[in-house]
């Protein structure tokens, strides 16, 4: 049976935006109940140290403060956070305590929370708490990790917590016999996602019922609720949680932070609704930092430019903890340093490292912005260095379509490999060229002088993974209008999920838009649900429906089939009715007199993989440094196109977000491990003005065999590719200059001493 | 980020507002904009017993160009020295200056007198009131006191303003409509404080030379100041290339920038001296 397809593939506009361009969303800080008290969280103002002693009898004291909670009021063992991803024995007492117990691990860790009447007292309040502290050596660089002489956990005997090793061939034999190789030591810096409004929770507890309801996070609400559930020993039928309407996830909002039991516990613990919002300067320091990254990498190929093998040694800072998803950053930076590309043999180790910095998570494309830039820059220096041409270089060594599915590296450590769906990535790289006018620009531009300023281009290929597994689940319910509900276990991170699933449910159920509703983000619509990250609500969620959609066609037809005395293949679903033989027909109001309603999930284990090539012209004025993007154009495959408005948007968004992280946001500690910049006035955001002239083509020719769809998860990844486009594009432009970007960010001080340092002597003076 | 808590006094008249300041002991604080204040309190940077709100107090928000000069009130927002049509004429250095002061919403609110007071060393106004030798009027229970701009700046965020003083105005010179100027800031993003800006002015003398040069840095130290060694390599000269990298490579000499998160002492040395090389080239070409 063929389906209609009016929807998918078509430009539909956000059907969140009404709602929300009017004021009425929901968003955390519009969340209140009656006789709400407000939380506020005291943070340690050192890095490291032994607690020595918390004086809170002067803030108890003041009126309008309900309770001054620590470890002590909670109770020992302190819970922990679970980690999500990749968990194991090793990693297991790494986990942060909710609430600073014994000792403090970095600036900014939960040590009191303080309940009271409004957010001024309660911050009133936790300036009259007195804490002792005595200070242990911070271990805050690279190499403070490693010597491991200051320890952040005693019983572990060294600072390294994990470590994942990608092998594929024989990397040293093919190095040993390799034309041309090429070291280099490269450097990403500590930064991470910030949305629109901080994080945030209002917590009720309902005594008669013993039951909890959390609002206002985010991303994964039913791994919320199970980490709840042990730590507050409630069963998970007693738990709610339910997401507001946020602005932007990014992989950091909706995982489990401290707060997400400290909350939920204070309302228990004072039987009274609590609510608690962070601001700014925690967001910076607290929130999951990402990207902290050393890699000495080094590239292989023969004379013509065929790649051999790519090796290396990456170091990632794992800051204070191991959080929920923060192994996932690691992991990555050892599996993904081939990108699209065929590269025979890899060993890449990647060690990560406690500090006494801001635990790490994901950040949109986590550990993917960190290798694609390793790799980028290698092949344009080895490009370079073999006089061949970057776009043939890379043309040579793209994986064809018919390698596909294509291997990726086995990690060692959790022996798991994974491969590269479909595609033809040489198509894509040929339609950018073409779109960007590649050939021309680099005749005109490229490395040349201009109105005082050197112009350069740079290009980047990339892969972004999706749809991550286990599973996903749909209820999709007949309602007594005739319309369709549809449940999903996704979560809305502002990446509009709402239209893209009502595109796929009514296509799938052949039905108008305006006829189906969905409801997601929230533990009471689906038995199971695994939220929004790894780009897999549209293949993961959708697939869900398209699965549940056949099912609940299926009842419809056996119900119908049962009034019209027919067999359910004689009936026919259109236009709202279902219609037997002899003319009987029923409206789909009539057919739901009769409950009908189905849960079903949709398993996978595999990955997608969109793809797609970036390409940049960029100017840097020699004299400041100051670099200006005058052109950026992205073209993307993503399997099948759902809607090319949201992706579109997703995937400019997603860029202009890189060149805030390659040029502009970082996450600066001092020797003594204090956040330097815990304001936006020191964390630079890129504004709409700074970044104007982006491009994104997304299209859909090589939809992705492992889903009834075709979809491939995307719009996280145009962040990938924009570290290495933008040092490879600076590097061109001063190839006068003969210098080499090898840290990020790509600040105006940074380029401006590449270049000075580059000068004659006696010019510079 | 909830402010401390404080009184709050929103007094009629200046006599009033200067009294409740003297009657705290140096607690009390004035707010004009709110600007540079409230993200201050929010942080618990400063916890006052006492704000003094400056708002109905009258005639501090004027503008007044005559043939004496210019004169600003205290009060006088970004907003309306933008909107000052008699201003492109009268002081076209002023307003080049303000339109790099922040935000749309924060110029609808930041002072002169708010920012003079605050003695940012990378804020616009402080700059331009030393380099465009501005007289600043103040007035405490002592009674007036009319202090050069060069001597008003003691530190970052300090000045030599007492606990119980207010700013009232500020007198500009006038501006001779011959006079050659050019003004450049660089910062990271439009609107932020800048990471080093130049203005600098001269006049010509009949044989086209240029006189009473005034060069002026903001960013590049702990206060703005005027660089008189850029000054001395452009008076006298008809501004040609050779006077212009001079100038630009004195004023190099002639600041002591500091190093911080965003760049070295060596960057902002060089940056001045890159402004001020470009800013120079503008003023001839204007
Ligand atoms: C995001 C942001 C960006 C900014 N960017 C810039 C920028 O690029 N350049 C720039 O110059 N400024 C910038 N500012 C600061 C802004 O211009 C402030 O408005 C200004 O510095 C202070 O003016 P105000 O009227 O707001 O003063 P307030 O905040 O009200 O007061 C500041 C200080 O001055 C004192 N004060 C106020 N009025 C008087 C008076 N009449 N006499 C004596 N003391 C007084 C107060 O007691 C206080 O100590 C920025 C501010 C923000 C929030």
């Amino acid at each position: 049976m063929s389906k209609a397809n009016r929807f998918v593939g078509s430009p539909v506009e956000r059907l969140e935006d009404l709602r929300l361009l009017r004021g009425r969303g929901r968003f955390v800080d519009d969340l209140t109940a009656e006789g709400v008290l407000n939380a506020v969280i005291l943070r340690s103002p050192v890095a490291h140290g032994i607690i020595k002693g918390i004086d809170t009898s002067a803030a108890l004291a003041i009126p309008g403060v309900v309770a001054v909670l620590t470890a002590e009021e909670i109770g020992r063992p302190v819970p922990t956070i679970p980690i999500r991803l990749f968990a194991s024995k090793l990693t297991e007492p790494l986990e942060q305590p909710c609430i600073a117990d014994r000792k403090v691990r970095y600036v900014g860790e939960p040590v009191v929370l303080v309940i009271a009447e409004s957010q001024a007292i309660a911050e009133d309040a936790c300036d009259a708490v007195v804490l002792d502290i005595e200070t242990l050596p911070p271990v805050v660089t690279r190499e403070a990790a490693e010597k491991g002489q200051s320890l952040l956990f005693d019983e572990l005997g060294t600072n390294r917590c994990a470590r994942f090793t990608a092998i594929k061939g024989d990397a040293d034999d093919a190095f040993r016999n390799a034309a041309y190789r090429r070291r280099e030591r490269f450097g990403v810096h500590r930064h991470t996602a910030v949305f629109m409004e901080g994080r945030g929770l209002l917590a009720e507890w309902f005594e008669e019922e013993g039951k909890l309801v959390v609002q206002g996070g985010a991303k994964v609400p039913f791994a919320t609720r199970k980490a709840l559930s042990k730590q507050m020993n409630l069963p998970e039928d007693k738990i709610e949680v339910h997401e507001a309407d946020t602005g932007g996830g990014f992989g950091s909002r909706g995982e489990f932070y401290p707060e997400d039991f400290l909350i939920p516990f204070a309302a228990r613990y004072v039987g009274k609704p609590i609510k608690w919002v962070e601001d700014r300067r925690e967001h910076l320091a607290c929130s999951n930092h990402s990207r902290e990254t050393e890699v000495e990498a080094e590239i292989a190929c023969d004379k013509n430019g065929m790649v051999l093998g790519l090796r290396g040694t990456a170091f990632v800072d794992s800051g204070a903890y191991v959080r929920t998803n923060g192994l996932i950053n690691p992991r990555n930076v050892s599996q993904f340093m081939s990108g699209p590309y065929h590269v025979p043999n890899i060993n890449i180790v990647t060690d990560f490292y406690l500090s006494n910095k801001g635990p790490v998570g994901t950040y949109r494309g986590p550990g993917r912005y960190e290798t694609d830039y390793v790799r980028e820059r290698l092949f344009d220096m080895a490009a370079n260095d073999l006089g061949i041409d970057r776009v043939e270089f890379r043309r040579r060594n793209l994986v064809r379509e018919d390698q596909m599915p294509y291997q990726l590296p086995q990690i060692v450590e959790t022996k798991s490999g994974d491969e590269l769906d479909s595609g033809n990535y040489e198509v894509t790289l040929d339609q950018c060229l073409a779109e960007f006018k590649w050939a021309e620009k680099v005749e005109k531009y490229d490395g040349k002088l201009i109105d005082g300023r050197y112009h350069g281009l740079g290009l980047h290929c990339f892969i972004e993974g999706g749809a991550a597994g286990p599973k996903e689940n749909a209820r999709l319910v007949l309602e007594k209008s005739g319309n369709v509900s549809v449940y999903v276990g996704s979560s809305q991170v502002g990446q509009g999920v709402v239209t893209v699933l009502t595109q796929i449910a009514a296509d799938a159920l052949e039905m108008p838009m305006d006829k189906i509703a969905i409801f997601h983000g929230s533990t009471t619509g689906t038995k199971e649900g695994f939220g929004s990250f790894h780009s897999r609500s549209t293949v993961m969620g959708g697939s869900a429906i398209v699965v549940a959609a056949a099912s609940l066609q299926k009842l419809m037809r056996e119900a119908a089939g049962r009034r019209f005395n027919c067999a359910p293949g004689e009936v026919t679903l259109e236009d709202g009715k279902a219609q037997g033989p002899g003319g009987k027909s029923l409206t789909f109001a009539e057919l739901a007199e009769e409950d009908i309603s189905i849960e079903e999930s949709f398993f996978n284990h595999k990955h997608t993989w969109a793809y797609g090539t970036h390409a940049t012209h960029i100017a840097v004025d020699p004299q400041t440094g100051q670099v200006e993007v005058l052109e950026y154009v992205a073209v993307e495959d993503v399997g099948r196109m759902v809607n090319p408005l949201t992706l579109g948007g997703q995937a400019v968004g997603a860029i202009v977000q890189g060149l805030g992280g390659t040029f502009l946001e970082h996450l600066i500690y001092d020797g003594e491990g204090q956040l330097l910049t815990g304001t936006f006035a020191d964390y630079l955001l890129p504004t709409a003005g700074d970044f104007p002239r982006i491009r994104a083509i997304m299209t859909g020719n090589y939809p992705s065999p492992i889903n009834p769809l075709g979809v491939k998860g995307a719009g996280e990844g145009g962040i990938i590719p924009v570290g290495g486009i933008m040092a490879n594009a600076i590097a061109s432009a001063l190839r006068s200059f003969n210098v080499q970007p090898l840290e990020l960010p790509l600040s105006p001080p940074r380029i401006w001493k590449l270049i000075d340092d580059a000068r004659p002597a006696e010019a510079a003076e | 980020m909830k402010l401390p808590p404080f009184e709050y006094a929103c007094p009629a008249t200046l006599d009033e507002a200067i009294a409740l300041l003297a009657s705290r002991d140096g607690d009390a604080k004035a707010i004009s904009g709110g600007q540079s204040l409230m993200p201050i309190l929010a942080f618990r940077l400063a916890s006052p017993s006492l704000l003094v709100d400056l708002k109905k107090l009258k005639g501090l928000d004027q503008i007044k160009i005559d043939a004496s000069g210019i004169t600003l009130g205290a009060k006088v927002s970004w907003r309306q020295i933008e909107d000052d049509k008699r201003l492109a004429t009268a002081h076209p250095l002023l307003q080049e200056m303000i339109s790099h002061v922040a935000h749309y919403q924060i110029r609808n609110r930041g002072t002169v007198g708010g920012s003079i007071a605050h003695a940012d060393p990378a804020a616009e106004m402080p700059g331009f009131s030393v380099t465009c030798d501005a007289k600043i009027v103040v007035k405490g229970s002592s009674g007036e006191r009319i202090i050069p701009a060069g001597e008003f700046f003691e530190g970052p965020l300090m000045t030599v303003l007492e606990a119980d003083e207010l700013i009232t105005e500020i007198r500009l010179p006038p501006w001779p409509a011959a006079r050659r100027w050019g003004m450049l800031e660089f910062a990271r993003r439009r609107g932020d404080f800048a990471m080093g800006g130049v203005a600098v002015f001269y006049d010509l003398d009949a044989q086209g030379r240029a006189v009473d040069a005034h060069v002026g840095v903001i960013g590049a130290g702990s206060i703005p100041h005027r660089v008189p060694g850029a000054e001395a390599a452009i008076n006298g000269t008809t501004v040609d290339e050779t006077a212009i990298l001079a100038a630009a490579k004195a004023a190099a000499a002639g600041v002591e920038p500091l190093t911080d998160i965003h760049a070295s002492a060596a960057y902002r040395r060089n940056l001045i001296s890159v402004l001020l090389e470009r800013a120079l080239r503008a003023a001839v070409a204007r």
